[in-house]
């Protein structure tokens, strides 16, 4: 059992396609290891015991039949519970949704069930993905594997830690300001922001439409990429989804090489509010891509030092306006309707009761920065510095092939020590934040340990919009020397809970 | 309800100048809503035409209707606005039950097509140049029906009933700018206007226009500015306003009451205001005191709307012909005054005529009838006339069968009565009614020689050159045929058998 859940995505399907493996064994393997472990980290909101084992049980099916299956067939997967999933509960970590079964199925997950990946079931996540912790979940925080008593990253804590407590090999995150990178570096796994528009949000609750986007998360690089195809393409219901054809991802992740490019290392990615261990790693993995052959370019890009404040703009007012639609009306949540309150009573009162603190937190920003009057100054302001940003990302890749930065600028820190400090919080995604805003492609992969906690540290790819093969060829690159120093992957430090 | 105190028309327009602002909701005939592919079938159980995307249940995202975008060009293209060469929908945020996502998908400053105008002509032919400000695209809301409340209103009502059928359907609506300068005629120019406006949303074939059926509503913004002045004052919202009457009466009615309020030295307060059909008044709604926001942004679900300029110019060539230029064509091939024109406009018998003509008919003959008989027959049984049971071509035949000479008017008469009461087409109601003129000249001549033989007193007077007593006798051969005699035939024959000529 032990073997099947320190399997990689691209052993199991090539197992269960050789018949070395049942896709119903490997199910029941994780689902042990989910009943064994979850209770400590609780990884998962949800487990789908019957549909697991019904698309196993499909897939062996298939097989018998002797019916071609496709490269990820019989994989397990553990689903952050934003997507819609047609006769399961998605809550988004919300009590506003506690309950509510969706009536439809997200185009990822049909892409998913149409690949014949086994979804285990629902992860915890921040509150309608809004933090950097997974302690904004209505229904508990998440233990990152590496030390029970820390946070997983957040949003997508669940599903990172889900990953590195060996629950499951793959994973699905979504990334609006660095929700799936964040979650992986400090966990010691990998995870990847697709470019926006390459992955459908159609059935991904909305937090902030313009930034949001759905990835692959697993514990190898060539994992993320085989999850990563079958999750991208052109979507006719998400009028935001790209209609081009996917970047070779996988190609690119089995021919890792930076030899001969340039890599860009921005000045302002470092400093103040950055852990020595981090930057150290970091610093590490620049002078590795020097040796494999890259040439590191040093690019200064001050608008990036906006763009936080951006972000906490923008993100906040298209929530406010995304999370209108949760009144108590017709779905999830109602409170007080004891025949005497009007509707309007009614909908605050489960506004009230539905919507945690950082919520209410940026409902209550993004209302104010939309107010006529203020409109200008606030929002307007953000989206010019959001053009700014991205004009600046263009620039730099007509110097640069890719950028590389520390993921987050410390390591994992303990549950509890932000929860009452919302600035320090929202700094855990400085790296991440300008990507998003622009719309490139960026990947986090581990790169050692800090030395003065020894907690997991993340090293960030950015790449230009569409070119999200180049993330999985530098990063295979460098998956593959880490590997070779230090003689097997990071994730075999984790203890074994 | 509180009685409003008025001013009288006339006073009103002695010390004050009307200025007006229509906007206009159109709902376009598409098949499927505007963002997603449920139908807009009219007529369906409740909810039963929703979708994740019209309810706006969480994760669901919109879709632009393709034909929507067309229908908003040209409408746009036909009131001679600029369409623009790029333009977003914008989200207007406010709370309501009967809106889903608790935020309409609309447009804000950027909308499809602006700066343009509609000529509209007034009764007289006097033609009054509407300048239109904007038409932006948009959805409607679902509906709420308010239970146990006095007024019908959500306040006061004991629960509500929600019907998302309508949620999602496209809506384009067309904003005014200022009119200025109507005067004394100003709820005749808003009348007009929306008139207009309803045949060439028709004539373009983006919608059906009913008023009666809510697919086309009406706000009138109006306010006074003392005669001679140039500010504008404060205006009245008159909210809904559904009918062509009710648009003019509406316009009247906010005339004599702000002017009432000005001149016993109140001021207007802004507000939106309900109509009231039963009485043509309007009351107090909501105060709109610029306090409200809806907190527009760019819809971040959409991407923006670009039409390619040669689609633009396709559509452009492909208009029909306009209204106001069609109905000056046919009134100069019919040969008849504005005036004429203007009562055939207003049955609805500008198509049917038309279809007539083209069916064969004579223009005069297709106008006597539309604008006759069936015009009376329609109007007793509360139907419009393409609502008869009578085809166009049903009525060319009776024209031609008139023409002929094998029908007189009064068996015309019969055969519509005939062809509307379901009997068939006119050859069979002639055939199963046996309605044809008798002119065999032998039945006639035997009928005609009854008539003198039996009113010699008659006979004799016309004989001594009392032309004019003829019509008795017309009228006994008519009684002896049953009417199925050619009038002007029997005259003809009375006065040689009895040697007598005309004049």
């Amino acid at each position: 059992m032990t073997d099947i859940i320190k399997l990689t995505a691209a052993e199991i399907a090539a197992r269960i396609a050789s018949g070395d493996l049942t896709a119903v064994e490997v199910t029941e393997a994780h689902l042990a290891r989910i009943d064994a472990v979850d209770e400590k980290v609780h990884a998962f909101l949800h487990v789908d015991r019957e549909g697991a084992l019904a698309q196993a049980r499909a897939v062996d099916e298939k097989r018998a039949r002797g019916e071609k299956l496709g490269p990820l067939a019989g994989v397990p997967l553990a689903l952050k519970d934003i997507f819609t999933t047609r006769g399961v509960p998605t809550t988004v970590g919300s009590k506003m949704l506690e309950g509510w079964i969706p009536p439809y199925d997200a185009t990822l997950v049909k892409r998913l069930k149409a690949a014949d990946v086994v979804i285990l079931g629902k992860t915890n996540m921040d509150e309608f993905a809004m933090g950097s912790s997974t302690e904004n979940s209505a229904y508990g925080p998440t233990g990152n594997p590496w030390d029970l008593t820390r946070i997983p990253g957040g949003s997508g804590g669940g599903s990172s830690a889900a990953l590195a407590a060996y629950q499951a090999p793959l994973a699905i995150g979504t990334d609006t300001g660095g929700s799936i990178r964040q979650p992986a570096a400090v966990t010691g796994t990998v995870g990847v922001k697709p470019t926006y528009g390459a992955v459908s949000r159609y059935g991904m609750v909305a937090f902030s439409s313009s930034l949001d986007q759905g990835g692959p998360c697993a514990r190898t690089v060539l994992d993320a990429a085989l999850l990563h195809e079958a999750i991208a393409g052109h979507d006719p219901l998400d009028s935001t989804s790209i209609d081009l054809p996917v970047p070779p991802v996988v190609e690119a992740a089995r021919n890792g090489s930076v030899a001969g490019m340039r890599v860009g290392v921005v000045k302002q990615f470092r400093g103040e509010g950055y852990q020595a261990g981090v930057m150290q790693r970091f610093d590490e993995s620049v002078e590795l891509l020097k040796e494999l052959g890259a040439e590191i370019v040093e690019l200064d890009c001050p608008t990036f030092d906006l763009a936080l404040s951006a972000y906490y703009l923008i993100a906040p007012s298209e929530c406010s306006s995304n999370l209108a639609r949760f009144d108590g009306l017709r779905y999830g949540l109602r409170a007080g309707d004891d025949g005497t309150r009007s509707a309007e009573d009614v909908t605050a009162l489960t506004r009230e009761a539905g919507f945690g603190p950082e919520v209410k937190r940026r409902i209550i920003l993004g209302t104010y920065a939309l107010s006529s009057g203020y409109y200008d100054a606030w929002f307007g302001s953000a989206q010019k510095v959001r053009t700014l940003i991205t004009r600046e990302f263009e620039n730099a890749f007509e110097q640069v092939d890719v950028i590389v930065s520390p993921t987050t600028p410390t390591t994992a820190f303990p549950i509890g020590e932000r929860a009452d400090d919302p600035m320090a919080m929202y700094l855990a995604d400085l790296c991440t934040i300008p990507t998003n805003l622009a719309g490139n492609a960026a990947m986090s992969l581990p790169c050692g340990l800090a030395p003065e906690d020894g907690l997991p540290v993340g090293l960030q790819i950015i790449a230009p919009a569409m070119q999200d093969d180049r993330l999985y060829k530098v990063g295979a690159a460098v998956e593959a020397a880490f590997v070779e120093k230090w003689g097997h992957p990071l994730i075999e430090e984790a203890p074994s809970l | 309800m509180t009685v409003t105190e008025l001013l009288s028309y006339e006073a009103a327009l002695a010390s004050y100048d009307p200025v007006m602002g229509l906007e206009v909701h159109v709902e376009l005939g598409t098949k499927t809503k505007m963002f997603c592919g449920c139908s807009t079938e009219l007529g369906a159980e409740p909810n039963a035409q929703t979708c994740p995307t019209c309810l706006g249940l969480p994760g669901a995202l919109p879709v632009v209707n393709e034909i929507g975008v067309e229908s908003a060009i040209k409408i746009g293209l036909a009131l001679h606005c600029e369409i623009a060469e790029w333009c977003r929908f914008a989200r207007k945020n406010y709370f309501y039950p009967d809106m889903p996502k608790n935020f309409q998908t609309s447009q804000y400053d950027e909308p499809i097509a602006f700066n343009g105008y509609l000529d509209v002509q007034l009764e007289d032919g006097e033609v009054f140049r509407v300048e239109i400000e904007r038409a932006h695209m948009e959805e409607d809301t679902g509906k709420s029906t308010h239970i146990g409340g006095a007024t019908g209103r959500i306040h006061g009502a004991s629960h509500s009933l929600l019907d998302y059928n309508r949620a999602g359907i496209p809506l384009i609506e067309i904003v005014t700018k200022p009119i200025e300068g109507a005067g004394e005629r100003a709820p005749e120019v808003a009348k007009a206007y929306v008139a207009e406006l309803r045949e060439l949303i028709r004539a373009l074939g983006v919608s059906e226009a009913r008023m009666d059926k809510g697919q086309m509503r009406c706000d009138v913004n109006l306010s006074l500015r003392p005669n001679g002045t140039t500010t504008f004052g404060t205006r009245s919202e008159t909210k809904n306003v559904n009918s062509l009457r009710s648009v003019e009466r509406a316009a009247r009615f906010e005339i004599q009451r702000h002017a009432a309020v000005l001149e016993s030295g109140g001021t207007i307060i802004q507000e939106t205001r309900h109509f009231h059909e039963d009485d043509g008044s309007t009351t107090s709604g909501r105060i709109k005191d610029n306090a409200e926001d809806y907190r527009y942004f760019p819809e971040p679900d959409l991407v923006p709307v670009a039409p390619a300029r040669a689609w633009v110019e396709e559509l452009r060539a492909g208009l029909p012909e306009l209204p106001r230029v069609r109905r000056n064509r046919l009134r100069e091939e019919w040969g008849v005054s504005e005036q004429e024109m203007q009562s055939i406009l207003n049955a609805g018998a500008v198509d049917a005529i038309v279809a007539t003509v083209e069916a064969g008919a004579d223009a005069a003959s297709a106008r006597k009838w539309w604008m006759g008989e069936l015009a009376r027959n329609a109007n007793e049984k509360g139907v419009s006339l393409e609502e008869l049971p009578i085809t166009p071509a049903d009525v060319a035949r009776v024209s031609a069968l008139v023409a002929g000479g094998d029908l007189n008017d009064k068996l015309a008469r019969q055969v519509i009565e005939g062809v509307l009461a379901g009997e068939g087409a006119p050859d069979e109601v002639v055939e199963k009614r046996g309605l044809k003129v008798v002119s065999d000249d032998g039945a006639l001549g035997t009928a005609v020689d009854e008539a003198i033989a039996g009113n010699a007193a008659i006979a004799d007077k016309i004989r001594g050159g009392k032309v004019a007593a003829v019509g008795a006798l017309v009228g006994a051969v008519m009684k002896a045929t049953r009417g199925q005699a050619d009038a002007a035939k029997v005259k003809d024959l009375i006065l040689e058998k009895l040697g007598v000529s005309e004049g």
